[in-house]
């Protein structure tokens, strides 16, 4: 059967992982070399890494260690930030990203979602959505959820799979950092609309929001959070254990 | 030493890592002769089976592969390389494989409930068959390696020596004498990828 997967999400700025971290026994918080290796070995099934980074040398840097990353991670590795051309999918994919995440170039154009997948594969581009209700609407956010789009989500997303989204990560702009728990109304629209995985983030502050997003939506496959795992409020064995224990599959 | 096919399909690079990461001496490569000196093959693959096997065919390393596999080389095809040791495809049309391995490619739409998603992709549990094959002899039953496909090898039943549940029993692994195949990805499945790749690389 296969697993929930647990994903942990990590900012990178000029080669350090931003946001504060707090891990007894890490030596270099900001290290995402160290800090991949220690989710791995805490089972994480995957890790997503994005670029926020908005100079060349920051790019050049965070391919450099991208590199250096998957030559000591051996789990699936997604990569986004800053992606807006087959280029940049190639400069992440060389450097051992197993998928690449696309939110704001795919918006710009849409156009990138299908000749990406065409080369690499539909399982290789990954949707990411940033998305808020406007007047009881699911409406798309661009620019780091700054800038109302006025499209509708769900066709959003339905157009980014039709043109070869393998995955989608739904991102709820209302429930991100409250610590409430996952946007279960917003992602079940998402479920319901398409067939390939989605993923779900924004708004886990605690074990039970896991448990309680799979087991309210059996059709969700992985949840991502990143601030909670990294201040050490939710381990990755506990949280799993958990869901063992509550007969959601996953891997121990 | 280790030589991994290269025939421009797909990305080598975590391949490399996690063979490095097992001590193991390897090299990339499209030469026939380093094939042919190696002590282990491993032909590796993604993305669609027609394109790729006429990739192989036309760098003429097939006839190389079938003839190193039949002096009793070890061979290990990962995902696609894996699909391509079978006879034939039926992913878009008919395509010849190598043949290594009776059986073929079908899509898993045909065995799978409806509802369940394709591909079937993320971390799965290997169930063994009857007897535990020499390349699982560091990992248990049970434990969980990370799949990424949409086809899956069938009328293999004699050669499988895995499957993975999801929804009907999918093809995990095969295994024939030297000739052996992993339909997941070991090189993406942490530590029983590695234990897995470093039981190749002693065989």
């Amino acid at each position: 059967m296969i697993t929930k997967r647990i994903i942990p999400c990590l900012d990178v700025k000029n080669g350090r992982v931003v946001k504060g971290v707090n891990f007894e026994g890490l030596g270099d918080v900001a290290s995402p070399v160290e800090l991949a290796k220690f989710y791995s070995d805490c089972g994480a099934d995957e890790l997503v890494f994005y670029d926020i980074t908005a100079s060349a040398e920051g790019r050049k840097l965070f391919t450099d260690i991208l590199c250096e990353l998957a030559r000591s991670v051996f789990i699936p590795l997604t990569v986004g930030g800053g992606i807006n051309t087959l280029e940049d999918f190639d400069r992440v994919l060389k450097c051992g990203a197993d998928k690449v995440s696309v939110n704001s170039g795919a918006i710009r154009n849409l156009s990138l979602i299908g000749e990406a997948a065409k080369r690499y594969g539909d399982q290789c581009v990954v949707l990411s959505a940033d998305i808020k209700r406007v007047d009881g609407v699911f409406r798309v956010f661009a620019k780091g959820g700054r800038e109302n789009t006025g499209m509708e989500a769900i066709e959003w997303i339905k157009r980014g799979v039709d043109n070869g989204a393998g995955e989608i990560v739904v991102n709820s702009i209302d429930t991100d950092g409250v610590k409430g728990g996952f946007d279960i109304e917003m992602l079940e629209a998402v479920c319901n609309a398409v067939s390939v995985p989605v993923i779900a983030s924004g708004g886990a502050g605690c074990i039970d929001h896991f448990t309680e997003l799979f087991g309210a939506l059996p059709k969700v496959d992985a949840g991502l959070a990143a601030s909670i795992f990294h201040f050490g409020e939710v381990k990755i064995e506990d949280l799993k254990k958990e869901l063992k224990k509550n007969n959601i599959p996953v891997r121990l | 030493m280790v030589a991994l096919v290269d025939y421009g399909v797909g990305n080598l690079f975590s391949l490399v890592s996690s063979l490095a990461a097992v001590g193991a001496d390897a090299v990339v490569t499209s030469d026939a002769k380093v094939l042919r000196d190696a002590d282990k093959i491993i032909l590796p693959g993604v993305g669609a089976f027609g394109d790729a096997a006429a990739k192989l065919r036309a760098t003429g390393l097939d006839s190389v592969i079938k003839e190193e596999a039949a002096k009793g080389k070890p061979l290990l095809g990962i995902c696609l390389g894996m699909q391509m040791l079978l006879r034939k495809s039926y992913e878009y049309g008919e395509h010849e494989g190598l043949g290594l391995i009776k059986g073929e490619i079908r899509p898993i739409s045909e065995v799978i409930p409806s509802d369940y998603k394709i591909p079937h992709i993320g971390w799965n549990a290997l169930n063994f068959t009857e007897n535990k094959s020499p390349l699982f002899k560091y990992i248990n039953e049970g434990d969980h390696v990370y799949f990424v496909h949409s086809f899956y090898g069938t009328n293999c039943a004699e050669s499988t020596i895995a499957t993975a549940e999801y929804g009907a029993p999918l093809t995990a692994a095969v295994a024939k004498d030297n000739v052996m195949g992993c339909q997941f990805h070991p090189e993406k499945s942490g530590n029983v990828g590695l234990a897995i790749l470093k039981a190749f690389c002693e065989e």
